[in-house]
C-alpha cells in the first residue's frame, strides 16, 4: 500500500512538472509572438503602432510631476547656470586694458605698459579656473531638473516618500522589464544584419541587389533602434543626402550612426577592427561598398582623401557619413570641424542631431565608460529621444579655403541644433593645446604695449 | 587611499548648520552662499582632479585650455601652491579663490581694528603684487619685472625696448631709491588706486572659518 502511494505521488509530481514546463513553453511562445508582432514587424516595415508614443507621454507627465515636487520642497535657489560664475563685462582685451589704464596719462616714450595690465590676464585666468568653455564639453550635460535617474542626480536630497517610490518603480521597470527586452532586440537586430548582408552579398550585381541591401540595412538598424528605445524625429526630409555626396553631422556617441541610418543608407568610413566589430564590418561591406581602412593607412592623409574622393566621384555609390569633430562631444556644443572632410570636394549635406537629455544621456564619455558599460547605460535609461534636421546642401565657394568652409558648415549646424558654436578643437580632450594660441595672445598684448608699427622693429633679433 | 578630503563625506546641509554656532575670533568670517555653490566648486575641483587623490597638481590646471594659453597662466597657477609644494587640496583651492569676492558696501563700515578681510582691495592688490614677485621676497626687482613682461609679450618686443619699459616703470613707482618696488610703493602707483577690479562679478563666497574646520 505504501509503495503504491509513493508511486502515485511520483507520477503526480512528474505530471505536475510536465504541466509546469508546458506552461512555461506556452508562455515563451506567446512572448516571442508578441515581440515579433508588436516590435519587429513594425520595425521591418517602418510603421509604428504607437506604443512608444504612449510610453513617452506617460513618462513626460510623470517627470513633470516629479519636477514640481522637487521645486516646492527645495525653494532655495539652485544656481545652475554657468553664467553665474562669469563676470558680466566680458570685453575684449583692448577694451579692458584701456579701461584699466584709463586714469593714467600715456608715457611719452617707450611702451605703454602699466603694472595694472596684469589684472586683465589674472581675472581671465581665475574665471577659467572656476569654469571654462572647453572642459565642460567632455562630460555629461547637467540637467535643469532631475529626471528620476540616479546617474543625473548631482545634488541628491531626500524629498518625499512618493518621489522615492516613483523612482524605485522606475528602477524596477527600467532594469527588469525594459532592459532584457532591449538587449534581446539589439542582438536579434545585429544577427540579422550579419546574416542578411552576407546573403545579399551572394547575389550578382543587379538593381535588385542594391534595393535588397538597402532594405536589409535599414531594417536591421530599425530593430537596433527599437532595441535602444530610440524615438527619432526627422525634419526637412527633402534635404536628405543623395548619392555621391558627403553627409557631415555633429558627433555625440556611436549611436549617431544608428540614428542616421534609420532613415537612409550611408557608406561608413572608419578603421577596420577585429572581433565582433570586424565581423559586422566585413558583412556590411559585402552587400554595399563601405570604406574601411587598415590602421596603418589611416595615418596617410593623401591615401584617405584619394579613396574618399574616388567614392564620391562615383555617382552610384551611397553618400559618405563623416563626423568632422573627430571625437564625441556632449551635445551642448559643436567643436572645431577638421578640414580633411571638406577637402574631398563634392556636395556637403549638413545634418544636426540634438538629443533630448530629459529621457537619457546619450553622450559617450570614453574616458569614463567603455563601450559595453556605455551600451548598458543606454538600455537602462528611459529612452533616447532625438531630433535630426537635414540642412540644405552646401558647396565650397570661390576663394574660400577648407577651414573657412568647415567653419561655415559648423555654424549652420550649431544654429539649427541650438548648440554653442566653439572653435576649440575636440582633440583637447586628450591632447594639450598648441603653443601658437598662447603666442597669438602675446602678440595681441604686445600691440597694445608698443603699437603695431613700432613693435616690428624689435622682431628681427 | 586615505588621503581623500573629508569634504566628500560632509553633506551640504552640514555647512549651513555650522555657521551660526562658530564663534568669531580675530578672523573675520564671511557667510557661505547656498550649498549648491560650494557643491559646484567641489565638483569642479574633482573634475580637474584626474588622478582622483583629492589634490590638484600644476598639470591638472594646465589641462584647462584657456588657462594654458593665458600668458600669465603659470603665475596664476603658482598662486595656488604654497611655497615648495606641488599639490593643493580643496581647502587650499578655496582659500585662493576666496579672494575674489566683490567688495560690498556694508563692509566699508566695519570695525577698522578687525584684521583685513580676505578679499579687500588691499588683498587683491597683494595678490597681483605676488604675480610679479617671483621669488617671494616682497620686492619686485628689475629682473623679476623683466621676466614677467617677457611672459606677457612673448617674442614680439626686443630686449632693449623691454628693458627700457621696465626701467621706466620702476622709476615711476620706486620711492626709496632701492631700484625695486615694495608692496607699499606698488599700491601707490597712480591708476592702481582707482581700479575697480572685479566690478559686477558674482563669485562665490566662502567662510574662512569653514576652511579651518575642514581639517584634513
Amino acid at each position: 500500500n505504501i509503495l503504491n502511494s509513493c508511486v502515485i505521488k511520483d507520477q503526480e509530481r512528474s505530471v505536475a512538472m510536465e504541466d509546469f514546463w508546458a506552461i512555461v513553453l506556452a508562455g515563451l511562445k506567446v512572448w516571442v509572438c508578441l515581440i515579433v508582432a508588436l516590435l519587429m514587424v513594425p520595425a521591418m516595415f517602418g510603421f509604428s503602432l504607437g506604443i512608444s508614443e504612449t510610453y513617452m507621454k506617460i513618462l513626460v507627465k510623470i517627470l513633470e510631476w516629479a519636477t514640481l515636487r522637487i521645486k516646492t520642497v527645495n525653494k532655495a535657489e539652485r544656481m545652475i547656470q554657468s553664467s553665474s560664475f562669469n563676470s558680466e563685462d566680458d570685453g575684449s582685451m583692448e577694451e579692458e586694458l584701456r579701461g584699466l589704464r584709463r586714469s593714467r596719462p600715456k608715457p611719452p616714450v617707450g611702451g605703454d605698459f602699466t603694472l595694472s595690465d596684469c589684472f586683465y590676464f589674472y581675472r581671465r585666468g581665475i574665471e577659467d579656473i572656476i569654469e571654462d568653455e572647453v572642459t565642460q564639453r567632455f562630460s555629461s550635460e547637467e540637467l535643469v531638473s532631475w529626471n528620476l535617474l540616479t546617474r543625473t542626480n548631482i545634488d541628491f536630497q531626500y524629498i518625499s516618500l512618493k518621489l522615492t517610490m516613483v523612482w524605485g518603480l522606475g528602477v524596477f521597470i527600467r532594469y527588469c522589464i525594459l532592459t532584457p527586452l532591449r538587449i534581446m532586440l539589439a542582438s536579434i537586430g545585429l544577427t540579422w544584419l550579419v546574416i542578411g548582408t552576407t546573403a545579399v552579398g551572394f547575389l550578382p550585381n543587379w538593381r535588385l541587389k542594391f534595393w535588397l541591401s538597402e532594405w536589409v540595412h535599414v531594417m536591421c538598424y530599425r530593430i537596433c533602434a527599437r532595441g535602444l528605445s530610440c524615438t527619432i524625429h526627422y525634419h526637412n526630409k527633402e534635404n536628405r543626402p543623395r548619392k555621391g555626396g558627403i553627409c557631415v553631422a555633429n558627433h555625440t556617441s556611436p549611436i549617431d550612426i544608428v540614428i542616421l541610418c534609420n532613415d537612409g543608407c550611408y557608406a561608413m568610413v572608419g578603421q577596420s577592427h577585429g572581433g565582433l566589430m570586424g565581423v559586422l564590418q566585413r558583412a556590411m561591406a559585402r552587400s554595399c561598398p563601405h570604406i574601411w581602412f587598415e590602421r596603418a593607412d589611416m595615418k596617410d592623409r593623401h591615401l584617405v582623401t584619394k579613396r574618399l574622393r574616388d567614392h564620391v566621384n562615383d555617382k552610384t555609390k551611397l553618400p559618405i557619413l563623416l563626423f568632422p569633430e573627430g571625437t564625441c562631444i556632449n551635445n551642448t556644443s559643436v567643436m572645431m570641424f577638421k578640414k580633411g572632410s571638406f577637402e574631398i570636394g563634392g556636395t556637403i549635406y549638413p545634418v544636426a542631431i540634438k538629443y533630448d537629455p530629459q529621457f537619457g544621456d546619450a553622450f559617450w564619455n570614453s574616458a569614463k565608460y567603455n563601450m559595453v558599460s556605455y551600451l548598458l547605460r543606454m538600455v537602462t535609461s528611459w529612452a533616447i529621444v532625438c531630433n535630426v534636421w537635414y540642412l540644405p546642401a552646401m558647396h565650397q565657394q570661390e576663394g574660400e579655403d577648407a577651414v573657412q568652409f568647415a567653419n561655415r558648415v559648423k555654424s549652420v549646424i550649431a544654429h539649427q541644433g541650438g548648440l554653442v558654436d566653439l572653435s576649440w578643437d575636440g582633440g583637447l580632450k586628450r591632447a594639450k593645446v598648441k603653443d601658437t594660441y598662447r603666442e597669438e595672445q602675446q602678440k595681441k598684448y604686445s600691440s597694445m604695449v608698443v603699437g603695431s608699427e613700432e613693435g616690428r622693429s624689435g622682431n628681427s633679433d | 587611499n586615505g588621503s581623500k578630503s573629508v569634504v566628500r563625506t560632509l553633506r551640504p546641509e552640514a555647512f549651513k548648520s555650522m555657521i551660526p554656532t562658530i564663534p568669531v575670533t580675530n578672523m573675520v568670517c564671511f557667510f557661505a552662499v547656498s550649498h549648491s555653490q560650494i557643491t559646484r566648486l567641489y565638483s569642479r575641483f574633482t573634475s580637474l582632479d584626474k588622478g582622483e587623490n583629492g589634490t590638484l597638481s600644476r598639470e591638472d590646471f594646465q589641462r584647462i585650455p584657456e588657462l594654458a594659453i593665458n600668458p600669465l597662466g603659470d603665475r596664476i597657477i603658482n598662486a595656488f601652491f604654497p611655497e615648495g609644494e606641488d599639490q593643493v587640496n580643496f581647502r587650499g583651492f578655496m582659500r585662493t579663490l576666496a579672494h575674489f569676492r566683490p567688495i560690498e558696501d556694508n563692509e566699508k563700515n566695519k570695525d577698522p581694528t578687525a584684521s583685513e578681510p580676505l578679499n579687500s582691495r588691499t588683498n587683491k592688490l597683494l595678490f597681483a603684487f605676488q604675480l610679479y614677485d617671483l621669488d617671494r621676497d616682497d620686492k619686485i626687482s628689475r629682473d623679476e619685472l623683466l621676466q614677467v613682461l617677457r611672459m606677457m609679450v612673448g617674442v614680439n618686443i626686443s630686449d632693449e625696448q623691454l628693458g627700457s619699459i621696465a626701467d621706466r616703470t620702476i622709476q615711476e613707482a620706486d620711492q626709496n631709491g632701492d631700484n625695486s618696488i615694495s608692496f607699499n610703493e606698488f599700491i601707490k602707483v597712480g591708476n592702481l588706486q582707482h581700479i575697480n577690479v572685479w566690478a559686477g562679478d558674482h563669485y562665490l563666497i566662502l567662510s574662512y572659518i569653514l576652511l579651518s574646520v575642514l581639517q584634513d
